[in-house]
């Protein structure tokens, strides 16, 4: 019983998926962004929408998503990709459009954007990751950020009185009619990544299935900017920030 | 009894260590090499107790570079 009896292709349980390419990704290291690129990866071919799908890569962090998952990607200016999803997918009705935020496109430039597709019930897949901070540009504070929360533009913390509450966009989205399902997940545990893949694979059957928007929030961590190792993020992401995003379903028709 | 034995093979380069997929393991079998460091300069990650390993892929499932890949065989 050694090593070489168990390393067999027809052992595998866990491997990188195929949708992904060989391409050394950018993000910093325990960086959610790679474990929700995964998930994507793994939904659009267990769906069998390799050749059906278009992504739209956001601004921020995530800009660079073209470069892993190997399928079709436009990338929208900050903010506007949900208008650009609604674009591709009422032309390409057959077409499974998703895009991929971060909380400062869609929750700051975008909100317009977001709120305007989602009432328009466009049939699109949104996922959000929240990570309650501006990642790429030096982790200054997003409408996300916590009340008290650290940031390189609240070094005293987030004064709500003076910057106002964290937005729950999520919350908001829910109202719309055109919403057809809100959901918010983590991707801090194995069991977390699971739920998580189950909600992005409902999101995407949704989008082909023409039942109207439908939004994963992914609450994440961001150890760059949080000042943290990857371990100690998902923690405190754990104790601070699920009682401000608590997950679960808020709407699924 | 059956006993069921996994073995996680590392993609060295990929691997940015951080640590994720060691407080993950439910098993301590994985940890970070103390001095050795990949191309990038990362410490990278390693079996230190392979024996112990039972492929539950929670590893592989945390894992945000996708540097990991699990194998699981059950041995009669």
């Amino acid at each position: 019983m050694n090593e070489n009896n168990i390393v067999n292709p027809e052992n595998i349980v866990y491997k990188k998926p195929k949708l992904m390419n060989d391409n050394y990704m950018h993000y910093c290291l325990g960086c959610s962004h790679g474990v929700v690129h995964k998930i994507i990866a793994e939904v659009i071919e267990e769906l069998g929408l390799e050749e059906k799908t278009i992504g739209i890569a956001p601004v921020g962090c995530a800009v660079f998503a073209y470069n892993y998952i190997d399928i079709d990607w436009v990338e929208a200016a900050h903010g506007r990709a949900p208008a650009v999803a609604t674009a591709i997918k009422r032309l390409n009705p057959d077409k499974m459009v998703f895009t991929y935020q971060g909380d400062g496109d869609l929750a700051a430039i975008g909100t317009a954007e977001t709120i305007h597709a989602c009432n328009r019930g466009e049939n699109i897949a949104i996922v959000f990751i929240n990570n309650a901070i501006y990642g790429m540009t030096g982790g200054q504070m997003a409408p996300t950020t916590l009340p008290n929360m650290k940031t390189s533009t609240t070094p005293r913390g987030r004064d709500v009185r003076m910057t106002g509450n964290p937005i729950k966009i999520l919350d908001m989205l829910v109202q719309l009619n055109g919403v057809c399902f809100a959901t918010r997940h983590s991707v801090h545990t194995a069991a977390a990544v699971k739920k998580a893949k189950k909600a992005i694979k409902h999101a995407f059957e949704n989008a082909m299935g023409g039942k109207g928007t439908s939004i994963v929030e992914i609450v994440s961590t961001c150890n760059a900017g949080w000042k943290m190792t990857p371990v100690e993020a998902n923690n405190w992401m754990v104790e601070n920030m699920f009682p401000m995003y608590p997950l679960g379903d808020l709407k699924n028709i | 009894m059956a006993k069921i034995k996994g073995y996680v093979e590392v993609d060295i380069e990929r691997c940015k260590g951080c640590d994720l997929c060691v407080a993950a393991c439910p098993e301590d079998v994985l940890e970070l090499q103390p001095r050795e460091v990949n191309n990038k300069g990362y410490h990278y990650v390693y079996l230190k107790n392979p024996d112990n390993c039972t492929g539950c892929a929670n590893c592989g499932y945390i894992c945000p570079d996708a540097c990991l890949t699990v194998y699981r065989k059950k041995f009669a």
